[in-house]
């Protein structure tokens, strides 16, 4: 009897013992899944539905790695008979507890750092994006736009972050429309880089107007159109493009008329304008950087903008 | 030479520095081969002018100029230090292209060295991204205007493009955040990075071994003659067993093993 069991006779018994399942990293987190249901009973529902999911996710994982020996019986032996068998008794259970070892220390050093990491770049991009807003701007009273004249007006667009916020914008005033002021106000800004464009045409300095308690700075111009002094980009009256490497028209602003004022709003981007002054149609956009194409097939570059 | 000897026990830093300093190089190096030196020269006095202009500048739309102005005129010397970092941050741009014209022009990219290049390739490109960000820091029309600009270049990559515009600008508009922002990226995030990477060009440097150029016999696949070791370290340096001299091929350096004496 104890010639038969040899260094070969070992197998055979090795399978008939009951074997212990692998450790396995996995019921950490169906622990944690358990703890967070938990946690949002009290808390709230999101993360009892959070929890739920991870129980369930880690707890398959869990089944899935403790059964693996029982549904791969039958494929196994033939494999294992062929490994070496005098490293077989003692080798792969050494290496199994280390590997758990391994695994678990990475697996928390990888959790722990993840929940370093994950708000440190949220904090770092997410502003970014979140809680954009843009404030309503005063311009004045009516009357300070006389009919058919671009006033360059300068103006704080957020009133708390001061000088950094001031932008530029042409405005004319239209004349009535269907019994409502009509206003053309177009952004300085460059539709190929964002450098402010310049008005061709005399500025009138010496018609500067301060208002607003300083917030708005009015100058009358005549322009023939725009011209951007970077890179060479022209508009005409209305804010297309005439010439140059702008890809769109001048951007515009959205405005309202309150109490006899008129109040600047969102900036919008516009592929092109037909018709002029209180008649012009205006082909609009929501708001994109410089330089995107609002339409045509090169629109479907930029196929996600984050304003 | 007590404490040296007290120190080299301890931690073999002293032998380390020798192995550092002392290595075998080919004998037809000549002055091209000390355009990285010249780079890494630059960078420091990058490094070392901008954290004493960082005790002065103040990162704030309302204050930077006038703290700009403040270290030009008024203190002692600040002229001086803000120059060098002006000037010097093209210096260390002309260097680093000189110096990637000299690892072209030699070969030094090739086998075993790939990764040294795809390494300095990303140096450059932070590089870069120094000048791009450290040239808004001084707040007047030129750095905000030529940012603008940036910006929106950036802004017109497809798909990501206006991602990164934001992510830039730390919001839709270039506002009070932006330029603490860029002084955030310019003098800890970039510069950390540039260490990191340049501490492993170093090291891939002393472990490959540098190339001759490309005119010599060396570079054709002779075996170099024995060199005499030109100083005893505490430490002898050796070469390793699967760095250079373990690859002998056309277009690397051999380094002999000293003989054992």
């Amino acid at each position: 009897m104890a010639d038969d069991v040899g260094p070969h006779g070992d197998d055979p018994r090795e399978h008939e013992e009951p074997q212990l399942p692998s450790p396995t990293i996995w019921p950490f987190g169906f622990a944690a899944g358990i703890t967070l249901v938990l946690v949002g009973l009290i808390v709230g529902w999101p993360i009892v539905a959070v929890g739920a999911g991870f129980s369930v996710i880690f707890g398959f994982l869990w089944i899935r790695d403790a059964t693996r020996g029982v549904r791969r019986l039958p494929a196994e032996p033939p494999e294992e008979a062929a490994a070496p068998a005098p490293a077989a008794p003692e080798g792969p259970l050494r290496y199994g507890r280390a590997r758990f070892l391994e695994g678990a220390t990475l697996g928390l050093g990888g959790l722990i750092g993840a929940a370093i990491t994950v708000p440190v770049v949220g904090f770092s991009i997410a502003p970014a994006f979140v809680g954009q807003k843009t404030e309503d701007v005063d311009l004045g009273p009516l009357s300070n736009f006389p009919e058919g004249q671009f006033q360059v007006t300068t103006f704080d667009s957020a009133r708390s972050e001061g000088a950094v916020s001031r932008r530029t914008a042409f405005v004319r005033y239209n004349g009535m429309l269907q019994q409502v002021p009509s206003f053309t106000i177009i952004s300085n800004r460059c539709a190929h880089l964002g450098c402010p464009v310049q008005p061709q045409g005399p500025m009138d300095e010496k018609s500067k107007k301060t208002v607003e308690n300083g917030a708005v700075d009015l100058i009358p111009t005549s322009p023939s159109g725009f011209g951007c002094p970077c890179h060479g980009g022209a508009y005409d009256i209305e804010g297309n493009r005439i010439q140059g490497p702008p890809v769109r028209a001048l951007d515009r602003y959205e405005y309202s008329i309150r109490s006899n004022r008129l109040i600047l709003g969102k900036r919008y981007s516009v592929a092109h304008v037909t018709g002029t002054g209180a008649n012009a149609k205006v082909q609009a956009y929501p708001r994109a950087d410089p330089g995107q194409h609002v339409d045509g097939w090169e629109a479907w570059l930029y196929p996600l903008i984050p304003h | 030479m007590l404490p040296v000897d007290w120190l080299e026990e301890r931690s073999g830093l002293i032998g380390g520095l020798r192995y550092f300093l002392f290595r075998k190089v080919p004998r037809e190096t000549n002055w091209f081969h000390t355009l990285g030196s010249a780079t890494l020269t630059a960078f420091l006095v990058q490094l070392i002018t901008g954290v004493i202009l960082a005790m002065y500048y103040k990162p704030d739309p309302k204050t930077a100029y006038s703290s700009i102005q403040h270290i030009t005129n008024d203190l002692t010397l600040g002229w001086l230090v803000r120059g060098m970092h002006r000037w010097g941050a093209s210096v260390f741009i002309i260097l680093l292209f000189l110096h990637m014209g000299r690892v072209f022009l030699f070969g030094a990219y090739k086998y075993p060295r790939e990764l040294n290049w795809l390494v300095g390739v990303l140096l450059l490109t932070m590089a870069l991204g120094e000048g791009f960000t450290g040239y808004l820091l001084p707040w007047d029309q030129t750095a905000y205007w030529a940012t603008v600009v940036g910006i929106n270049i950036n802004a017109n990559a497809p798909i990501a493009g206006p991602f990164i515009a934001n992510i830039l600008r730390g919001g839709n508009e270039i506002g009070p955040d932006t330029l603490a922002r860029f002084y955030s990226i310019h003098m800890l995030l970039i510069p950390g990075g540039l260490i990191g990477l340049i501490t492993l060009h170093l090291y891939l440097v002393i472990r490959l071994g540098i190339t001759p150029p490309p005119w010599t016999r060396a570079a054709e696949g002779y075996a170099a003659e024995e060199p005499v070791p030109m100083r005893r370290g505490l430490v002898e340096p050796r070469p390793r067993g699967n760095g250079n001299g373990a690859v002998v091929r056309r277009g690397l350096p051999t380094v002999p093993r000293r003989p054992e004496s």
